[in-house]
């Protein structure tokens, strides 16, 4: 075996998987992952622990792992992270934990997300259940939204000793996990309800079909109902669009709308009553995770399908796994190109969508090279079905509700980095709700330095 | 939870029930509404809370058959469950936020078309309960499909109305019982508040704005989440990009385009109308009825 590479981790064939809605990925099983494990050098000065952003302490699990003793390396994973499962498949780890893998200078980095997915795996297998609190602290703490901010703040403070509440607008539990990445990539039944389950089982409630800002605000849980301190991780989940013409025509949806069909409401399946127009050539503009996913899920469900996107490849930010898996499946990529108008018929569905070529020109604010319209070089695209995936920004919906609760210029919560407390007393805030639209991993960072935040609170009280 | 009572048939495809959710009826105000899902592989759709019981928790709705969903909630009994239902949503109407005593002066006219008669009560209630009068227009195509003649009447000054084929009231269209009002009776008003079919909220809008007065509008686009999150539900208002689920469901009936909107709520006619079938026939039906858009 060659010790510079990566143990190659088992995955569905492309032309398979281009049709169906199964995982991609099978992860690695008990011999892959000792294999694997063993390519870890233990490092004194581990550098990959600070690519994490929850700080997991990656030589001790992977050393559990390559001793077989994989419950002992799921405690020492669960000691920083509750989600373990969901991370291994999700985080970008190219530019993470992996990135500063000693490893990665002369050959390729181990592989801690597949390995992190493997023990996790294990553990939901057999049913390895957390450790739960001991002691009671009689106090109560609120949770807005069940994404991984929410559900990582909320186990926390149960493994506390706090009595939390979970609230959570939509009928199911995960936020992005269950209504924005399609099953292919995060099964929603053997993993996120899985790992909500897990949560549950430290004693956490939850309380589905709950708006707050609507069901009921956040003065109200204080007043009303008894809460000592709430954390609000509501995520941002509000998609923009471009205003260029034809948006509105049939057939041109929100990537979340098209997603949220799919996979919260499950539109691809017969047994479920949503509609979806799945398209038989369909155009996704921009190049995220959340792009890729549309395209992928367009893909799945028949279509032929174009990616859309203004800068070069190189500035794709989607996880590089996925790109790959999209190329593999299939997907035209029309990089350097911009849409400039959704072409429509008289009945106002799409029939076209008209692009522009693009090159780069000098760097801008981000430091990426600025993407300039090359004049003249307009062209259609014959499709059907226009999805757009641009970025999403915060739900005003609980700001505009509670009183005293500061902003900033984007529309997200401000709260202390290091505390999470908000400008109003009490109240805690985390994930996309405070940074925008970020990562997993980087919302349970946040759902944990709040669960600290808020103990200190509770406890100075 | 989301315990069904009272369930009954008003007239042809318009039921009403009531709905065990104390979490909606807590702080719900007129002009919102729930999304009700109805079993564990149903969709999630839009309904107007009609009224409310805060006491014992429970909120009515009163709907049309339409489709799937519909069709499946029509068929619920006294104790059945949803499976979920969420709410209240969407903003509160505008008037309750206005003070009393200017409320009080003007002079306010509801027009209610078919099953929009249902949201009208409760903000009629709401204002007869603060001591305000107002007239209300009700409308439908028979007299056969008249919803809420009597509870529309006990909390309003004048209702007056209208079936298209005069077999009842007014002989002609809602648009046309207020040309009447204003033209030959002699009424003014300082607001229209119209809810009903989108065609029917165009032209009403058309119609007030003859007269100049404010008006507002009820829009009923496809929603999915009811919170912001998917856009599905936007629409052009004053050429500003609005979600109906967040920034409305009410709006400035002279600035919404609603030829835009009607177009929008096409989009899933031929789904629907397949989906429907499946569920009338089963697995019986393999296209070439010509209703279903599947070619035979
Ligand atoms: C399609 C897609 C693909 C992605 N792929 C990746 C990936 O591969 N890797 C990665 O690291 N990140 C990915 N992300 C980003 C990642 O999912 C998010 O950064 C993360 O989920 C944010 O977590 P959160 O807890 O802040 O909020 P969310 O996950 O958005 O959860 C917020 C929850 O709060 C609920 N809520 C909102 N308002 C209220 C309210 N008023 N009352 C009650 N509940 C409320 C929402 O319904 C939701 O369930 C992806 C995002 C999308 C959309
Ligand atoms: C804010 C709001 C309040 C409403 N209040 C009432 C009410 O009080 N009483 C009532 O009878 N109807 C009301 N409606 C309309 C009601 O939601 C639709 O009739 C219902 O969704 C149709 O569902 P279906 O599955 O039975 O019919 P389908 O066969 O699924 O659809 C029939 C038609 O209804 C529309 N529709 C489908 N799905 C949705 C959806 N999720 N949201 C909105 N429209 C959809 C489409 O235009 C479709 O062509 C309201 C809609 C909104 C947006
Ligand atoms: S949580 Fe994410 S960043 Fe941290 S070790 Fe796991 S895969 Fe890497
Ligand atoms: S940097 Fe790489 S080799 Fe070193 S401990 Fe971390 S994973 Fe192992
Ligand atoms: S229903 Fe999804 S944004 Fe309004």
């Amino acid at each position: 075996m060659d010790n510079m590479k990566k143990v190659p981790v088992r995955e569905q064939d492309p032309k398979e998987r281009a049709h169906n809605f199964e995982e991609v990925c099978y992860g690695y099983n008990k011999e892959e992952a000792m294999e694997e494990a063993e390519r870890c050098l233990h490092c004194k000065n581990a550098k990959c622990i600070a690519g994490c952003p929850v700080a997991i302490d990656i030589p001790e699990f992977i050393a559990a792992v390559k001793e077989g003793d994989f419950e002992k390396a799921y405690k020492v994973i669960g000691k920083s992270s509750s989600l373990p499962a969901i991370c291994g498949r999700v985080c970008p780890q190219e530019s993470q934990c992996e990135a500063q893998c000693i490893r990665g200078i002369k050959g390729e980095a181990v592989s801690i997300g597949k390995l992190e997915r493997f023990v996790a795996d294990w553990a939901l297998e057999h049913d390895i259940k957390p450790d739960t609190a001991t002691e009671k602290k009689g106090k109560k703490v609120a949770i807005i939204g069940s994404g991984p901010s929410g559900l990582t703040c909320a186990g926390d403070l149960a493994k506390k000793g706090y009595d939390v509440t979970v609230f959570e607008a939509l009928h199911k539990y995960g936020g992005v996990l269950v209504y924005g990445i399609p099953e292919f990539r995060l099964p929603k039944e053997k993993v996120v309800a899985k790992e909500v389950k897990k949560v549950e089982e430290l004693g956490v409630k939850f309380e589905k079909n709950v708006i707050v800002g609507k069901s009921m605000t956040i003065d109200q849980l204080v007043t009303e109902n008894d809460f000592d301190a709430v954390f609000i991780g509501s995520g941002a989940g509000l998609p923009m669009f471009m205003g260029i013409p034809g948006e509105e025509a049939n057939g041109c949806f929100s990537a979340n709308e098209y997603l949220t069909r799919n996979n919260l409401m499950k539109a691809f399946r017969d047994d479920y009553d949503t509609p979806i127009i799945a398209g038989t050539k369909v155009a996704v503009v921009g190049g995220g995770n959340v792009a890729m996913d549309s395209a992928r899920t367009a893909l799945r469900l028949g279509a032929e399908v174009h990616i859309v996107y203004r800068r070069s490849e190189k500035e794709l930010p989607a996880r590089a796994e996925e790109v790959e898996h999209a190329k593999q499946e299939g997907i035209d990529f029309q990089l350097l190109t911009n849409p400039v108008e959704i072409l429509t018929d008289d009945t106002d569905h799409v029939v076209g969508i008209k692009c522009i070529r693009m090159e780069l020109g000098e760097p801008d604010d981000s430091g990426r090279r600025r993407p300039v319209p090359i004049e003249g070089s307009e062209f259609d695209i014959d499709v059907d079905t226009v999805i757009m995936a641009l970025g999403t920004t915060p739900n005003p919906l609980i700001p505009s509700t509670t009183e005293g609760l500061n902003m900033n210029k984007k529309k997200c919560i401000v709260a202390d980095e290091t505390t999470g407390l908000t400008s109003k007393d009490g109240v805690f805030a985390g994930g996309d709700a405070v940074t925008g639209a970020a990562t997993v991993i980087l919302a349970m960072g946040a759902g944990k330095t709040a669960a600290e935040g808020i103990d200190e609170y509770l406890s100075g009280k | 939870m989301y315990k069904v009572s009272n369930a009954r048939q008003l007239v042809d495809k318009i039921y009403a029930m009531d709905i065990e959710a104390p979490r909606v009826t807590a702080h719900c105000q007129p002009g919102q509404f729930i999304i009700v899902k109805v079993d564990k592989n149903g969709e999630r759709i839009p309904l107007t809370i009609c009224d409310y019981d805060r006491e014992k928790g429970t909120v009515t709705i009163v709907f049309q058959i339409a489709g799937v969903t519909t069709t499946k909630i029509a068929e619920l009994k006294d104790g059945d469950e949803f499976c979920d239902v969420t709410g209240p949503l969407g903003k509160p109407s505008d008037l309750i936020f206005e003070p009393i005593e200017d409320l009080k002066k003007k002079s306010i006219i509801f027009i209610a078309g078919g099953v929009g008669a249902a949201p009208v009560y409760p903000q009629a209630k709401w204002l007869k309960e603060h001591g305000v009068g107002c007239d209300i227009i009700l409308g439908s195509k028979t007299k056969d499909l008249l919803i809420m003649e009597d509870a529309l009447r006990s909390v309003c000054t004048d209702l007056y109305v209208a079936t298209d084929d005069g077999s009842y009231g007014f002989a002609g269209m809602v648009t046309q019982q207020l040309e009447d009002l204003v033209e030959n009776k002699g009424k003014k008003y300082d607001l229209c508040v119209s809810i009903g079919p989108m065609i029917m909220m165009k032209f009403t809008a058309l119609t007030t704005k003859k007269y100049d007065i404010p008006t507002v509008v009820s829009m009923n686009p496809i929603m999915v989440d009811g919170t912001g999150m998917c856009g599905g539900c936007r629409l052009h208002v004053g050429g500003e990009v609005k979600f109906a689920c967040v920034d409305g469901p009410e709006f400035d009936g002279h600035k919404v385009n609603f030829d835009e909107a009607m177009k929008r709520s096409q989009m899933y006619k031929t789904l629907e109308g397949r989906a429907l079938l499946k569920l009338q026939e089963g697995d019986t039906h393999h296209g070439g009825c010509g209703n279903c858009g599947e070619e035979a």
